[in-house]
């Protein structure tokens, strides 16, 4: 014969059946938890640093002699949401081309960092932000002039990316 | 001017006094609401709107009367624009009865006045006048629910009837306790027994710690549970049960008639928290003799003095009230049902008997 105990009523003690108890305990914990310190990061003034592993906006690097891009155009290829364009253009420089216009549309991008994975040049790579707040579509794609980042700024991100590679 | 012109003025000027502070109650019980619930969470709560966001039920409020008001095509259009007004009217009126303080005079000599704090605080039927209301509450969510022509809303609307219907009667039941007591004590002062229900006449018996918590436990446990249960919140708040029935009753509500549900339910908390007060917590009474502070009877500060101490009992129901909902999880609706009538009615018979047996022997 089945022995065990299958209701809620033949499970619970006579004190539990009363609920008061049980309820007062209850309480209790939550009124425990009142003093307890709290978890909420106060956004807009206390602001979250990520680490170096963040992959934030795409940005172009561009150390001292200036941009490092040589518009392959790979990263463009391999976008899987098709958010940049590259134009290339000749240049004087050593490195013979640049690109005239790059752009990344931010309302297409979805931080995936293949573009940063496949650049020969280590000229784009994904940055620590993540305020990117737009008012209009238009604004939403990024020029070169809001891309570049002095290297200063992108050290964590490039130093974790060399442990890889 | 003849004396009726006085009256209505009198009447007037507190009728827009208690309106004022029926809906900052509510306005104080949503910001509370929110803060414990975040404190109880490990969270902050409202913090950004006004100092430590006490105008965030403001806000609220504000963005709530800009919201678009949707009526569904197949609801019954009429019947659902007032059954938001019968539920916030409802818990408006049952105020007309509830003595903030007792009375202070103005004047002296022939054309000294007696002010009551309160509409009508001696209403000879002052209780029964409050469970009457309490009962036409139960139309506006019902009619809120069948109305919306929505099958959550009917069966949200079809909870709150039965719970309500069910809780009424242990509610009522562990009332009459405290009438006895109260009654009690009446006939020993007078030597007759007149205008016991009304809830003035409650509250002065429980002057000096004769409070009616101390002396009628039991009752006081039973109506405190079936204030949860008439008041919709947890852990009984089966007509809005989000995780079965989407919001219930007001689901089909958007904009300010949602809004006037939403002040209702917080208006209906510090109604009951007022009756709790009233009939268990000594009402205006001080916790300490009036002549402490220095204050006869019938002088406007010891009027002020009650009115306070009566806001602060409600207060902490409130709080109470809210520390309860952020604690307990919500009851089925078959152990709803088997506490309302197998549990919280045989008790209230119970409290009823040993009341009554108690005070023919010391009688």
């Amino acid at each position: 014969m089945n022995k065990t105990k299958n209701t809620e009523s033949e499970r619970m003690t006579f004190w539990e059946k009363i609920y008061i108890p049980e309820i007062a305990r209850g309480m209790g914990l939550t009124l425990q938890q009142v003093f307890k310190p709290k978890f909420t990061r106060q956004y807009p003034e206390e602001v979250w640093e990520p680490e170096g592993s963040y992959r934030g906006r795409p940005v172009l690097v561009k150390d001292e002699d200036g941009e490092r891009c040589v518009a392959c155009g790979l990263c463009s290829r391999v976008c899987p949401a098709l958010a940049i364009e590259v134009q290339a253009s000749e240049t004087d420089k050593d490195k013979e081309r640049y690109p005239v216009k790059f752009e990344i549309n931010m309302l297409r991008c979805i931080f995936c960092g293949f573009c940063e994975e496949v650049c020969p040049e280590e000229a784009i790579v994904m940055s620590k932000d993540y305020h990117l707040v737009f008012q209009s579509q238009e604004e939403a794609i990024l020029g070169k002039d809001k891309l570049e980042v002095p290297i200063a700024k992108l050290q964590d991100r490039l130093e974790f990316l060399r442990q890889y590679r | 001017m003849p004396e009726v012109v006085w009256i209505l003025i009198e009447a007037l000027i507190k009728a827009v006094c208690i309106l004022t502070m029926i809906l900052l109650s509510a306005a104080t019980f949503v910001y509370f609401e929110r803060k414990i619930s975040a404190l109880i969470q490990n969270r902050y709560g409202p913090n950004r709107v006004g100092p430590f966001g006490v105008l965030q039920p403001f806000a609220d409020v504000f963005k709530l009367f800009l919201k678009e008001d949707l009526v569904p095509k197949a609801s019954d259009k009429w019947v659902h624009r007032y059954a938001p007004i019968i539920s916030l009217g409802v818990t408006v009126a049952v105020f007309a009865v509830i003595p903030f303080a007792n009375y202070f005079t103005i004047g002296t000599g022939e054309t000294a006045r007696k002010i009551y704090m309160g509409i009508a605080p001696n209403l000879n039927i002052g209780f029964l006048f409050i469970l009457a209301m309490t009962s036409v509450g139960v139309y506006g969510i019902t009619l809120a629910g069948w109305s919306s022509n929505n099958k959550y809303s009917l069966l949200g609307g079809l909870r709150s009837s039965a719970q309500m219907i069910s809780y009424e009667l242990s509610m009522g039941l562990s009332v009459i306790g405290v009438l006895l007591v109260s009654n009690y004590f009446t006939t020993a002062q007078n030597g007759s027994w007149t205008n016991t229900l009304s809830l003035n006449t409650i509250v002065m018996n429980q002057s000096g710690w004769k409070w009616n918590i101390l002396l009628q436990p039991l009752g006081f446990l039973i109506f405190l549970v079936s204030a949860f249960a008439e008041t919709n919140r947890a852990p009984f708040d089966l007509p809005e049960a989000e995780p079965e029935l989407v919001g219930g009753f007001n689901t089909e509500y958007s904009g300010m008639k949602f809004g006037m549900f939403f002040l209702a339910e917080y208006g209906n908390m510090a109604t009951s928290g007022a009756i709790i007060t009233l009939l268990f917590l000594g009402g205006w009474q001080l916790p300490f003799p009036a002549q402490w502070l220095g204050l006869t009877e019938g002088s406007i500060w010891l009027a002020i003095a009650q009115f306070a101490s009566f806001l602060l009992k409600i207060i902490l129901v409130a709080v109470f009230f809210i520390w309860v909902r952020w604690s307990i999880p919500r009851f089925r609706y078959d152990q709803l049902m088997n506490l309302g009538w197998k549990v919280m009615l045989p008790l209230a018979l119970l409290n009823i008997v040993i009341t009554g047996i108690v005070l023919l022997i010391i009688s």
